[in-house]
This record gives C-alpha cells, structure tokens and sequence, in this order.
C-alpha cells in the first residue's frame, strides 16, 4: 500500500515512514537524543525532497519534544528561565535560519551548506563525547565528581549577568542567548532539533546540572522547532502534514519503549552509543563530500 | 463499457467522413491524484482511412528546469556549474507503430519533436556546444531515472486497417497541470496529418485540500500543523503514563 504525500508530490509507503519514525523514536528514547540529524538523511535517501524533509522534521520535532518534556516535567527537571533565555535567541536563530535557507537553496547550495555544518558539528560533538567516555570507561576516572558545584569559566564573567535559580547559576545572560541562538539556526537549516549541539554546550559550556539539561533544552526545542515549523509553512510551503502524521505516530511510539528501555542502560554506554552514532553520521557525511559522487550532475523543477 | 462502444462509432462515423484523416480520443481527459493515487493508465483509440504510420507525444507542463553540475574545490565536491532550460516539458513519452528510424528520417522528427533524442529543451543563456549537449543529456536521464521520460517507444496497435490503439501508463509521481496528447499520422516520412487532444492531471479530494490550504492559507496551515503536533506530543506523553 501506498500513500501519495500532497506536499512533496510522492507516493510513499507508510510502513517504511512509521518503521523510521519508530526507530529514531526508539533511539532517541534509549539515548535521550531528538534524533533529527537521523532522520533527516533518512527522509532523503526514501526520495523526499530534502525542503520538504527538513521542515516537515521541524513538525516531528515538536510533537517529539512535547511528549519528551512532559516526563521531565513531572519530575521538576526543567529551569523554565534558562530555557526561556535560550528561546530568545532560539526565535532569532530560527528566523534567520529560515531566510538563509531560502537564499541558499536558490543559490543551489543548500545540500552543500546542510552537509558541512552535520559534519563540523557532529564531528566536534562526537569528538568531544568520545573523550569523555574514554576518561569515564578507561582511565575510570569520574568526570562528575571532579567539579565542585560547577566550574566557572571566561565565558560565565561577561556583561549582562542573571540568576538561574533553579540550575544555581550566576552567568552572563548572553551565554544561554548565544546557545539558544545557534540551537535555533541549526533548527532552520539542518532540520534538527540540535539536542547533539545544545546539551553537550549547556552541560561544558554553562555548566549547568546535568539533571536538568535534557529538559531544559527540550523545552526550548518545542519552540525553535515551533516557530520554524511555522516560517517554514508560511515561507517555502513545504510542510507536509500527511509525512509529519506518520513519523509523529511512529516516533512517539519508538520513543515511549526507547526510554523504557533506557533504564537498563547504563548511562556511560548510553553515550558511548550516543557518541558512536554521531561519529558514523559524521564519517558518511564527509566521506560523501569529499569522495567523487557517481553522479556528478542534479536537477531541480521550479515550481509546479 | 457502453460509454467504450460509443466513442468507438463516433470513431468509426468520424474516420468514414472524407475531411478527417485521423481522429483519436482517450479514454478519460482528467485524471486526479487521490491520497491513494498509484498511477494512472490511459488508453488512446483512434482511426485513421489513409495508410501510413502512427507517432503519440504526451507532453507533460512546459516548467523551467536548473541542472547542476558538481566540481572539486579544495576537496570538497561542491555544485559548480548550472544551466536552466526554459520550459521544458516535465513529462515526455512517446508512442509509435513502428521503431521511430522506420517512421521518419531524423530530420522530420526533429522538426517534429518526436523522441528522446528530439525533446526540445532550450537553455535561458547560451551555452557550448559540447556543456549543452552534457547539460541536456543530464537533465533527460534525471527525468528518466523518475520514469518521467521515457526512452524506449510504447507500442501503438492497428486492429485492422483503420482502428489503432495505445496504453499510456502515468506514474505516481506524475506533475500536475495540462498535457497535451499529440497524434500523428506519417507517410513516407512526411505529418499528413495531426491531431492533439488535452489531459488534465490534478490533484483531488484530501491531498488536494491538504496542497491548497498549504499554499492559500499558509499561515492557518502553519498554525494547524503546529497544533496538531502538540496535541499528538501530549497525548502520547498521557496515555504512555498510564502504560
């Protein structure tokens, strides 16, 4: 059975989208990750036009971070003003993002533009991760206990300083805008969420606890996913609610079983996985745009 | 069926009058894409009282289409090059009675547009000759690859002298906007006769209400998407409480 997808113009088999959305859900459950810089390429390879990928995810996403918010609400696990100074810079980001989207796709050089900012940041990301497991499950050596309450860095001493009560930070307002800022852009551009960017830089960068990192940055993943799904629809029209229906029900149900599941792993596994799967990504990626493609030339139809 | 029986008389009645050497109709001049939408076949009848050979275009929406080519910079493949053909047709498939070479000589189904290899692209800058020809062969198999051109040549059928038949097959992914349905008769070599009737491909029901209010109405669309979103989120956070 197939169904014909009214925005990207194609017949798709809905099982094969549930299958992907179920997986990623799984994933990003058993991983506490958005799973976008996943699905993204994934929606690619079936035949979607990558537009129409990138911000039909920006949909998912929200329904994604929406269910995954809730359960860290309940446990008090979100600092709604960090996560409210992050969205600032999240609106900007994501405004920006969208109108550079469009410019670049008119310039034919959105695919190139997508692929170098996975590689840079998932290879920065997954680096920095590795390194950390590597202290955590070789030299044994807890990274945690190290700090005090949190270390203080350069960054935390610039102007505009607030106070986060609920994470006990006293930092400069324009660390969580800048986070927030580029959380947002990613968003527009990239199709993710950036939960791959945003808790590894809240975590190192506003060393912030780490309990509350996943629901902080989700909760303001609602948002940059929110108003690009929106400037998305209103800019380059390529929503498409059928898709986004089907990934949504799959990646709801894979997510509910992933976290589930996420219990019996331990969390320095979990991220070794986590970083393991960033580093794959990473390598195709670059591997792709620096290997000669089979088929040097791409067509684009204007308009329909 | 009954409607069949009667289009074949109006047929049969049209090929006996002498003005008309060649009409043909198809079997519907619509077809809409539904949510369950897997293709469409067409058939086209028609009748002819002069001998000579039958040649079908179907020509998709004239669209303009840009042709990337990738180069190496620093290492980094990256798309370099660009042509736009203006007005291209987005569908092109052909059908005939016998191989093309048998039908004509290039140059009459050049003129004619009859064939992959005589598809009319036309690049908006001009071009070298050699960057065109690898320009236009790119953007044909593209279009190919997405069985939105075909290279080989769909057979057209005499059932007796005067009546021929084909089957068109549209595929799924098929543009929409008006089509044109060009029949020709040939005789030695030579159109003697032309005909060409419209085929409209849109999109109906669901998936056209979905592609409409996308467009018309972006921002409630936008809005309702986000809200269905949301609303998906929550639920799925309730009921998997309960689980």
């Amino acid at each position: 059975m197939e169904i014909y997808l009214p925005i990207a113009q194609m017949p798709v088999d809905p099982l094969v989208v549930f299958a992907m959305g179920a997986l990623v859900g799984l994933l990003s459950g058993l991983l506490g990750i958005g799973g976008g810089f996943l699905m993204t390429p994934l929606l690619i390879f079936i035949g979607i036009p990558p537009a129409v990928a990138v911000a039909t995810q920006s949909n998912q996403l929200v329904a994604a971070s929406v269910s995954g918010v809730l359960a860290h609400w309940r446990r008090r696990n979100v600092d709604f003003k960090l996560g409210l100074v992050m969205l600032m810079g999240g609106g900007v980001g994501s405004a920006i993002g969208v109108a550079l989207f469009a410019k670049l796709k008119a310039l034919g050089q959105i695919d190139l533009v997508i692929s170098l900012t996975y590689v840079l940041f998932l290879g920065l990301v997954a680096a920095l991760m590795m390194i950390d497991n590597f202290k955590v499950l070789v030299l044994r050596r807890n990274v945690a206990v190290r700090r005090k309450l949190h270390e203080h860095n350069a960054l935390h001493r610039l102007p505009l300083r607030m106070r986060f009560p609920r994470s006990r930070l006293y930092i400069s307002a324009l660390l969580p805008l800048g986070i927030g800022f580029v959380g947002g852009l990613m968003v527009a551009i990239m199709g993710i969420g950036g939960g791959f960017i945003l808790v590894p830089a809240m975590i190192y960068l506003l060393g912030m606890p780490i309990g509350l990192v996943a629901g902080t940055s989700l909760f303001q993943i609602i948002f940059t996913t929110g108003i690009t799904t929106f400037l998305q629809a209103i800019t380059t029209h390529a929503v498409d609610v059928v898709l986004a229906a089907v990934l949504i029900v799959g990646g709801v149900i894979g997510a509910q079983i992933g976290t589930r599941l996420g219990h019996l792993l331990k969390p320095e596994y979990s991220r070794l996985a986590h970083a393991s799967i960033v580093l794959v990504v990473a390598v195709k990626l670059a591997w792709d745009l620096f290997t000669r493609p089979e088929n040097l030339f791409s067509v684009v139809t204007l308009g329909n | 069926m009954k409607g069949w029986a009667l289009a074949l008389l109006i047929l049969l009645a049209g090929s006996r009058s002498e003005a008309q050497t060649l009409s043909a109709d198809l079997s519907s001049h619509v077809i809409g894409i539904t949510t369950g939408f897997v293709g469409a076949n067409l058939v086209l009848f028609g009748s002819t009282d002069k001998p000579g050979d039958i040649a079908i275009v179907v020509r998709g929406p004239s669209t303009d289409m840009t042709v990337r080519k990738k180069g190496k910079i620093l290492g980094v493949w990256i798309n370099r090059s660009s042509a736009v053909f203006h007005d291209a047709p987005s569908f092109y498939v052909v059908a005939a009675s016998k191989p093309l070479s048998d039908i004509a000589l290039p140059e009459n189904l050049s003129r004619h547009a009859i064939g992959l290899d005589n598809v009319k692209l036309q690049p908006t800058e001009p071009l070298a000759e050699k960057d065109f020809a690898e320009f236009r062969t790119a953007l044909i198999r593209s279009q190919e690859t997405v069985d939105l051109y075909r290279g080989g040549v769909a057979p057209v059928t005499f059932l007796g002298e005067h009546l021929f038949r084909a089957d068109m097959f549209f595929p799924a992914n098929v543009p929409t906007g008006s089509y044109s349905v060009e029949v020709l008769l040939l005789s030695n070599g030579e159109v003697v006769s032309a005909q060409t009737t419209p085929l409209i491909v849109s999109r109906i029901g669901f998936s056209n209400g979905v592609f409409v209010v996308a467009h018309r109405h972006a921002a409630l669309y936008g809005a309702g998407a986000l809200i269905f979103a949301i609303a998906a989120g929550w639920a799925a956070g309730a009921i998997f409480r309960r689980v």
